[in-house]
């Protein structure tokens, strides 16, 4: 370090208080674009152009669909007119929505953690400090897009093996609701994944964590049914776990449509959005 | 206009920005200086509503940031250069901006024009070089075409066609009647562009005052000679009344006096004179001393009797190491 040459104490600058201003005080600039107030509508508009903008969702969505089309299609093939008497004609979709389901939430992850890894996320809040407005238009524009995209793919299923397979042997139950249920249970769990990704920050982290919650509980049943005293628990979750609720929902169970499996995925979501919504407003970024 | 109250933030035990009160005036460039670490980019993030403070208010135009309709216009912000999505390309970048505040498409190609992206606008940021991330940014922060400009180190990165491209941007901006507030841990890059400096270090205000005043109280200008007859010129110019510092090396340095009074007063004597040159002392250097007591991460330099590592060939002039060592502090303003 140098020598400081004497000099008048550094502690006059904070008391003095800047008499002279160079500039014109007042002469503030005003700007030809017009101004707009902003709404939904905006934040929608900009969610849109982000989620279509990036590699990630033509991956994720990419393999979803070939997941699901392709699986649906080689389930089709090797299943006869007969297999149909007590399945859905969009069970074939169902294997391929095992795997899939990890697209969606991946997807759902990336929306918002991918947003937090590269620092975007403050570009995002200083345009709009609106931040509960962000998040919904994150969560209306994600849901819109997985759903669209995976009841489409589950319709698109039921319509070739109805084509298929629609020979006197097949009973044609009626498959609407499968495709409706089908592709909100995965679009549910990929907004689960967006509302976690928003509360962890972390890409890897979060896609863990949903992993964590789809598949432990279809495994952790094997031993939590070995003690009587978590029996009861084991069995709800064999009952409630993802991979059943899908079996359910595409009639792999019998009697039962997943109604109230898809309900509880519903409630699970709604609470990790709102806890999302909580700590989004505290939290610094 | 900026305002900031007692503006404060703590993270957990450590006090990040103490008790800020300063006002942000518009048309002119305001300089926000500070050592790393000393809590610029914190007051920044806190200005723009990204951090909560722990006490203390800022105000935009008296309003605070997360009650802005349309944040874009009144505030356009560079935090850093990669705060972006890598993945996505420049046009997509600032049109996702754009839609969230209302701003119509053909604004997003203007400001791609103005910051010379031009070309690349269909490219992923990801591909970019420092310097064509932090115009991109700035892209962003002009996109609204807004009151208030802050960037927080925007010389970083930039080549000096670029460095020398920002320094004129921002004085149009601060002329065009704009709020221009600009962060920077170099003296002699804010004495080059600002009008206004507030400086702080460790969070605490040190100096809120005009460029002009604090280049006047703190450059130290002197006159730097060098005589083989040292003894006698010594005598010669205390006889003169004239102070004089030996600055070692044979150097001798005189505060009060111009060079021509002192070469007529050399040549009056006889003396030769090797060196009569007019110096100033850097703002660099007085903005060091301003911040040395709050300087969080010090280098420290090697011990002098440490011997230097292996040196071929040796070095011509014959002295130890570090004796010359502040040879160079007051090389050029």
């Amino acid at each position: 370090m140098t020598t400081p040459p004497p000099q008048p104490a550094p502690q006059a600058y904070a008391q003095q208080s800047a008499p002279n201003w160079q500039g014109a005080p007042g002469t503030s600039y005003t700007s030809p674009i017009p101004v707009t107030r902003t709404h939904l509508g905006h934040a929608l508009a900009s969610e849109w152009t982000k989620i279509k903008s990036v590699r990630s969702t033509l991956w994720t969505l990419g393999i979803f669909l070939f997941l699901v089309l392709g699986g649906g299609l080689f389930v089709s093939a090797q299943t006869e007119d007969l297999n149909y008497q007590d399945l859905p004609f969009t069970f074939p979709a169902f294997i391929g929505l095992l795997l899939g389901q990890i697209c969606l939430i991946t997807l759902g992850v990336l929306v918002t953690s991918s947003e937090y890894g590269t620092g975007m996320i403050r570009t995002t809040f200083t345009a709009s400090p609106q931040r509960y407005r962000v998040f919904a238009a994150k969560i209306l524009v994600f849901f819109a897009v997985a759903f669209a995209v995976s009841a489409g793919s589950i319709l698109l299923v039921g319509l070739l093996t109805s084509s298929m397979h629609s020979g006197p042997e097949a009973a044609d139950l009626s498959w609407g609701g499968t495709v409706l249920k089908g592709g909100l249970y995965v679009s549910l769990l990929g907004v689960l994944g967006l509302a976690v990704g928003s509360m962890l920050r972390h890409s890897a982290g979060a896609i863990t964590a949903m992993l964590g919650i789809v598949l432990l509980p279809s495994i952790l049943p094997v031993f939590l049914m070995i003690s009587r005293s978590t029996r009861t628990l084991g069995e709800k979750m064999q009952e409630y776990n993802a991979i059943n609720a899908l079996a359910k929902i595409f009639g792999a169970d019998g009697g039962s449509t997943g109604g109230s499996q898809v309900w509880l995925l519903v409630g699970v979501t709604a609470a990790a959005v709102v806890g999302a919504f909580a700590l989004l407003e505290r939290r610094d970024v | 206009m900026i305002e900031l109250e007692g503006l404060t933030k703590h993270y957990g035990e450590k006090l990040a920005v103490n008790n800020l009160t300063f006002t942000v005036r518009p048309g002119i460039v305001t300089g926000f200086l500070g050592p790393n670490g000393a809590g610029k980019s914190t007051t920044m993030r806190m200005m723009l509503g990204l951090d909560n403070p722990s006490a203390g208010d800022v105000r935009i135009d008296g309003k605070h940031y997360a009650q802005l309709k349309d944040p874009l216009r009144y505030i356009g912000a560079l935090l850093d250069a990669k705060a972006m999505h890598g993945g996505r390309s420049a046009y997509n970048h600032l049109l996702c901006l754009a839609q969230s505040n209302g701003i119509p498409r053909t604004r997003v190609v203007e400001v791609l024009d103005t910051v010379g992206l031009t070309p690349v606008a269909r490219k992923k940021a990801k591909g970019f070089s420092l310097g064509m991330g932090q115009r991109l940014g700035i892209a962003g922060a002009l996109l609204g075409d807004p009151r208030i400009l802050m960037f927080d180190e925007p010389v970083n990165g930039l080549d000096p066609e670029g460095i020398h491209w920002i320094r004129n941007l921002m004085k149009s901006l601060a002329g065009q009647g704009r709020t221009v507030f600009v962060s920077s841990h170099l003296m002699s890059e804010m004495a080059l562009t600002a009008d206004h400096l507030v400086v702080i270090g460790q969070g605490h205000l040190l100096a809120d005052t005009s460029m002009s005043d604090f280049i006047q109280q703190n450059s130290r200008s002197y006159v730097r000679l060098r005589s083989p007859q040292q003894e006698r010129l010594l005598d010669v110019l205390h006889e003169a009344g004239i102070t004089v510092v030996e600055a070692g090396n044979g150097t001798l340095e005189v505060d009060s006096g111009s060079p021509e009074q002192l070469g007529d007063l050399a040549a009056a004597h006889h003396l030769v004179l090797h060196e009569l040159s007019p110096q100033q002392a850097s703002l660099e250097e007085a903005f060091m001393q301003l911040t040395a007591e709050s300087v969080e991460y010090h280098a420290h330099t090697d011990e002098p009797g440490v011997p230097p590592p292996v040196r071929l060939p040796p070095p011509p002039q014959q002295q130890g190491w570090g004796e010359g060592w502040d040879r160079t502090r007051n090389k050029g303003a």
